[in-house]
Formats: C-alpha cells, structure tokens, sequence
C-alpha cells in the first residue's frame, strides 16, 4: 500500500509577458512506506517545484497527489517539507530548543515533557549543548539540524528534504548524509530526498527517479540496493556505484531530447 | 583600539580647551558665545536647583504621551493593513497623501484646536511619529520570507496561528525599527512645539533664554537636551535587548564584522 | 508584490468619502467652522491667496531657502562623510565628538542662530544646513566604510590612481548609502526651514501658516498646509525621478536580487 501516489502531475507557470514555461511535464511514481526514494535532476528542472507539489503547498495544473489513498489540495498532515534554504526557515526569534519544540507544538503535543523529547531530538542530531542557542549563532550545517529535529518532533510518516545539503561543504554534507540515515533507520520514517549530487543519492536511497531537464519527466528510474548500514568508505567503493552513477550522469547530461 | 578612542577623546578635550581659551581671550563675543567653564558652571546649577530636570519632565510627559499613544494607534494599524491587502489599498492612497507633510507644520493646525495646551503637543507628536511606526510595521508585517509563510504552512498552522507565532515574532524587528525611527522625531516635535506655543518644556526654555539674553542658560539648556537625547537612545537600546535578545545578538555581532 | 499594479479604486474611494464627510461635517456645524472650515472653502481660499501672489510670494521664499540649505548641506556631508569614511585616522579623531553631538536635536540650533545671525534668511540657511548635513554625513561615512576591501584593491591592482579610486569606486560604490542620506535629507530640510520660519521668520510657508493661525484664518492656514504637503510631495517625486535615473544599475540589481 503506498503511502506516497504521484499520479501524472504536471506544473506551468504564467509569465509576466503571457508565455507559459512548463515546469514540470509529467510525472508519476509512488513511494511504499519506510521508502528512502530520491530524485535526481539538472539544476532547474523543477525539482523544488515537485516537492512542493507533493507538500501541497502549490497545486499542481493537472494530476494529483494522495498521501495515503486520500487525494491532497493543500498541506496534509503526517506529511512534512524541509526546505533548501533552512536559514530562513527556521525560527530566528526561539532559541534550538524553542524551533524543535515548535514541530511538537505543531503536532498539538503541549505537554510538560514537550521539553525532554525535544531535548532527546536534539541529542539525536548531535546538537547536544547547543539548546539555549539562536540560529544565527549556528554554522550553516548546525541549522540544517535544528531544521531537521525540528521536522522530526512533528513525527511525519513522510518527509520530503529539498536539496538539504546543497549549500553546505563538503565534509559537513557527508557528516549530515550518515545523519540522516540514522535518523531514517531508527524512526522509520519514509524520505522523499531531492538533491544534484548523483552520488549522494546513490548513497543514501532505496530508489532513485532521475528526472529530465524542463519540463520535466521521469527519464530513469534506478533501484539502489546496496546492503545497509552504507558506509562513506566501502558503500562508495562498491564497482556498481560507479556504474550507476555513470549511467544517471550520461542520462542528465546527454541533450535535451 | 584603545589608542583610537583616546585619540578621539583628546581631541575632544582639545577643542573644549581651544573653545575656553578663545572665550577667554574675548576673540568671538562673549554675549554670543560664552566660555565653556561658565556654560558648565550655569548648567550645573540649574541641574542641581532642579530647574532643568522639573522642565525635561514637563516635556517628556508630553513627548511620552504622544508616543504612547502612536504606538497603541498605528501598530496594530499597521499590523491590519500588513495582513490584509483590502485594508491597505483602501487607506493606501491616504496615507501616501498625508506622509509628505512636514510635521511642523501640524502645530498652528493643533494651536487651533487645542491653544497651547499639552494636548498640541501630544498631537503634534502623535502625528509625526504615526507614520515611521505605520510604514515599519506594514513592511515588516508585508515582507516577510515565502519560505518562512511556507514553513507555517508545511507545519499545518492556522491562520491565527500563523500571525500569532510567525508572522509577529518575525515583523518585530522591523517593529521596532519604527518605534526607535520615531524617538528623535519625538525628541525634535516636542522642542518645536514648546518654541512655538508653550510657556514651559525645554524648548520654551531654550527660546526664552535666547529672548532674555541669558545665553549661558541657553547653551545650558541645549547640553540637557543633548545629554536627553543620549539617555533615551541608551534606554531605548537597553529595551530592544530585553525584548528581543536574540535580534539584538545578530545586529551587534554583524556591527563588530 | 503580484500582478500589474491596477488603479486603486478602493484607496481614492476612501479618501474621497473622508473628503465628504470633512466637507458635510464642517458645513453642518457651525461651531467646528472655525476650526475646521470645508473643504470647499479652503479650495476657495487657496484660490484667492494664489491669485493675489500671496501663496506663491511665501512658497518661493520657503523653497528658495530649503535648495540653499539642502545643496550647501549635501556639499558639506557627502565631501566631508568620503574624507571621514575613507581615512580611518580622521574619522577616529573626530568621532567621539559627532557621537556627542548627534543627540542634540538639530532644531535646538534655532536660538543660537537666532543669536548670531538675527532673523532671516542666512538664519533660516544655516540651521537648514546644520540639520541636513547630518543624515547626509552619517549615510555616507557608512557608505564608504561597507566598501568591499576587494573592490578597492581591484582598482589598485589595475594601478589606479588615489584620485580615480575616490571617483570611479568609492564614489559609485557608496552610493545607494548616499542617496538613502540624501533623501532623508529632504524631508529634514523642509522641516527645518518651515519650523525656522515658524519660530522666526517674517517670510515663507512656515511663517504663513502660523501668522494665518493667529489671525484665526483657518481657511487660509489649512490652504498654506496643503500647499506645503504638495510641495513636499512634488519635491518626493522630483527626487525618486532624478534617482532611478542615477541609480539605473542599482534598480537591476536588487529586482533581480528580490526576485
């Protein structure tokens, strides 16, 4: 029974001169529960504007999607979106504790031991000391947890991360990627990851959907099943990763067809 | 660094002294300028004699007054037309109308109406300090981040929810923009409408000294007002701390960039 | 702020209702006309002041002295705010004492004035002067000192000159904080000199109105209000038309900034 139905959604805008830009052709898949699903795509091929499709924050100009089996036309709950720029999405006014506190209080849980499960998330994300701090007293990676524990106290059956590390270095993106297989591992929850980085999703998913350039479409759809835990070292030093990141590539980078 | 501010303060001291010295060698006129030592002398007696301070306060309940009272008028008003755009294209096109107005030019219209009672004053400044506290307030209330309204929206918020545990916390600092905007125009509305209709305040004093000739209470009465001026930047300074810790820690450390 | 801008209907509705109820208010009571006569009759007086010179005698007078001012004003601020932004030895030495006298609201200058230069125009100048010069220096110190290091460097390892680094760098990169200086000014200065007038003055805009308050005109005193209003607001639009075509570049660069 899938949790996730992405049934043939497709997006156009209206431009201030009157011409329409499709940005997304079409696009039908479907996420079983516990899934770690990821979509891959050239930048600007209407990744963002899918997950916020899927989030139901926009609505799509035909198509539909049903988060489990019941059709959505604006935010659902058991659902939540992680977006790309996490500084300005987190609460600058409520220190750490405050911001994850919010996902409980969102959730209606406003109980007096709100506080420690709270404190336990932030534990999980590795964030432990940092309570009492505002978000702009955290690097850029430290946010992006805060962001995540925050989406996490919300208890969502699905989570949908907007290219969540793009904007991070290097080392600090990896350290997040083991993270967040962590978290997936023991809450159980089912991801929906967009990310640019073919290897990274390669890394991190069951499945990936590699999309086309506008509008978009799913061109490929490639099962990942490489045993878990992955490992940075050895997962990636597989002969098949490679493979499979050479194929994804040569389909993103190949010209528009 | 030190040796900076040092060099700054000797300079001070040094014009203090050039000033005292070409007072004392009568090389401007005395009646015009007075020497710094007998400024200080007559300033320190009016302090002391409490004719100074009992003036400050006669001016700064008014001043206070009409700052409150915009404040509790055009706050919430400017929160109304942030959040509904009814509201703001309806009162758009009279406020637009109204804001050129030099607010001096307010107080033969409040002398007509109220004579030279404290309420021309408090009107006086209640209209010149409406509009920095309404535009703040409607701009930080308007433009807001999309991906801040969206994070409300991925949390399932109401509406209510919404202006009351986002959109408020994250206009206040804008908020507070207005309401500190708005002090020295306070400051500088109540020194004109004592010189132009009062028979107390420190304005009126300042003028009658002018008129009378006593130009050391002039100068006297103008270093009150500079030492006022100071005292409620620093208070005001002291209150957005208070109030909003955690934006002060980002405007402070952004300073020391 | 979405979709072409549409004429507000609802915006001059609002207004003109207010007008209304200001015109039937006044005229069914005849206790408030003093205070506040119709509307009808302020058009009607403004009329007749305009004819009669009187309105454009004081309105050339007020602007005559707020260009003086302002241009003196901005001269002073933009020249000195470089020199002070730039060399940082300077702006040390003569910090503490602008952090001194920057509280001391400006129209506290007016007796001094009065004192040293009688009542008229150089008076109502120079207050005008000293008032303005302030938001101008401030926002332009401010402008020069967020210079990027980089672009200054740029210029230098192009082998510019000090001279060609002040004009065609700094100059253009402080630019947005000057202007924003500048028209803060504006609104400063045209309080300035009506509130000179007002206090002291035997001429001008500042002094129409009071003099008319005290005669109990109210009909001339509100049509001198209206007249300054539209002045300054004539003086607004002069000053965003002047600067959208300075700051073309800017206007780009932030719309897409925003977008």
């Amino acid at each position: 029974m899938p949790i996730l139905e992405v049934k043939s959604i497709s997006k156009s805008y209206r431009q201030a001169g009157g011409n329409t830009t499709a940005a997304i052709g079409s696009i039908s898949c479907q996420v079983e529960p516990g899934e770690f699903v990821s979509f891959v795509g050239p930048s600007g091929c209407g990744k963002t504007t899918l997950l916020m499709t899927i989030a139901g924050l926009l609505a799509p100009s035909a198509g539909s999607v049903l988060v489990n089996s019941k059709e959505i036309s604006s935010p659902p709950p058991d659902l939540v979106l992680l977006f790309q720029e996490y500084n300005k999405s987190l609460f600058a006014w409520r220190t750490v504790l405050g911001n994850v506190r919010f996902g409980l209080e969102a959730r209606g849980d406003r109980s007096s031991n709100a506080s420690s499960k709270a404190r336990s998330l932030i534990d999980l994300v590795g964030l432990k000391g940092f309570e009492n701090h505002f978000p702009w007293e955290l690097s850029g990676g430290m946010q992006q947890r805060v962001a995540i524990a925050r989406a996490l106290a919300y208890e969502p059956k699905v989570l949908l991360m907007d290219e969540p590390f793009g904007s991070l270095d290097a080392l600090t993106r990896l350290e997040l990627e083991d993270a967040v297989l962590r978290l997936w591992a023991e809450l159980k929850t089912t991801i929906v990851f967009i990310t640019h980085d073919i290897e990274e999703a390669i890394y991190l998913s069951d499945r990936i959907l590699v999309l086309s350039r506008r509008p978009s479409e799913i061109i490929e759809e490639m099962p990942v099943d490489f045993p878990r835990p992955r490992n940075q070292v050895s997962t990636r030093a597989e002969a098949r990763f490679m493979e499979i990141r050479n194929t994804i590539y040569r389909q993103i980078s190949s010209p528009a067809d | 660094m030190r040796a900076q501010k040092l060099a700054g303060l000797l300079f001070l001291l040094a014009l203090m002294a050039a000033w005292e010295l070409t007072a004392r060698a009568e090389l401007i006129n005395p009646l015009i300028v007075p020497r710094l030592s007998r400024i200080l002398g007559v300033f320190w007696d009016l302090v002391s004699s409490g004719q100074i301070p009992m003036q400050i306060l006669v001016s700064m309940k008014r001043a206070a007054s009409g700052y409150l009272l915009a404040a509790a008028v055009f706050i919430p008003l400017g929160i109304l037309m942030g959040l509904s755009e009814r509201i703001h294209r309806a009162l758009e096109v009279i406020v637009e109308m109204l804001r050129p107005l030099p607010p001096p030019v307010m107080i033969p219209v409040a002398l007509l109406f109220f004579g030279l009672e404290d309420e021309m004053k408090i009107f006086v400044i209640f209209f010149s300090c409406a509009w920095p506290m309404l535009l703040n307030t409607i701009d930080g209330v308007r433009n807001l981040d999309w991906v801040l309204l969206n994070t409300a929206r991925t949390f399932r918020l109401s509406r209510a929810g919404t202006i009351w545990r986002i959109i408020l916390p994250a206009a206040s600092p804008q908020i507070m923009t207005g309401l500190r905007v708005s002090l020295p125009i306070m400051l500088i509305l109540v020194v004109i409408s004592e010189m132009v209709g009062s028979t107390d305040g420190i304005g009126y004093f300042i003028l009658d000294a002018q008129r009378r000739f006593r130009v050391a209470q002039m100068y006297a009465g103008m270093l009150a007002l500079a030492i006022l001026g100071y005292a409620l930047n620093q208070l005001f300074n002291l209150l957005h701390r208070r109030l909003l810790p955690w934006h002060w820690g980002m405007m402070t450390r952004r300073d020391e960039g | 702020m979405g979709g072409a801008k549409t004429f507000n209907w609802a915006g001059w509705s609002s207004l003109i209702l207010l007008l209304l109820a200001w015109e039937l208010g006044a005229r069914s009571t005849a206790a408030l006309q003093v205070y506040l006569p119709p509307i009808s009759e302020v058009i009607g007086a403004s009329g007749q002041l305009f004819i009669a010179g009187q309105l454009g005698d004081h309105a050339l007078v007020t602007l005559e002295r707020f260009f003086a001012g302002y241009l003196i004003a901005s001269g002073i601020g933009v020249s000195v705010g470089i020199g002070l932004g730039y060399f940082r030895s300077l702006h040390n030495l003569v910090g503490i004492v602008i952090e001194f006298l920057r509280p001391m609201p400006s129209v506290a200058i007016i007796p001094v004035a009065i004192l040293m230069l009688g009542i008229g125009d150089s008076m109502i100048v120079a207050v005008t002067v000293y008032a303005t010069v302030w938001p101008i220096l401030i926002n332009t110190i401010d402008g020069v000192r967020h210079i990027d290091s980089t672009l200054v460097d740029t210029g230098r390892t192009f082998g510019l000159s000090r001279w060609r680094i002040l004009w065609q760098i700094i100059l253009p990169g402080a630019s947005p904080y000057i202007v924003t200086g500048l028209r803060i000014a504006l609104a400063i200065a045209l309080i300035l000199v009506t509130t000179a007038e007002m206090v002291a003055g035997s001429k001008g805009l500042g002094f129409f109105i009071l003099d008319e308050e005290r005669s109990m005109n109210s009909s001339n005193m509100y049509a001198g209000v209206v007249i300054v209003a539209a002045l300054g607001y004539a003086l607004n639009r002069l000053f965003l038309a002047l600067e959208s075509r300075v700051m073309r570049w800017r206007h780009g660069m932030v719309a897409r900034e925003t977008a």
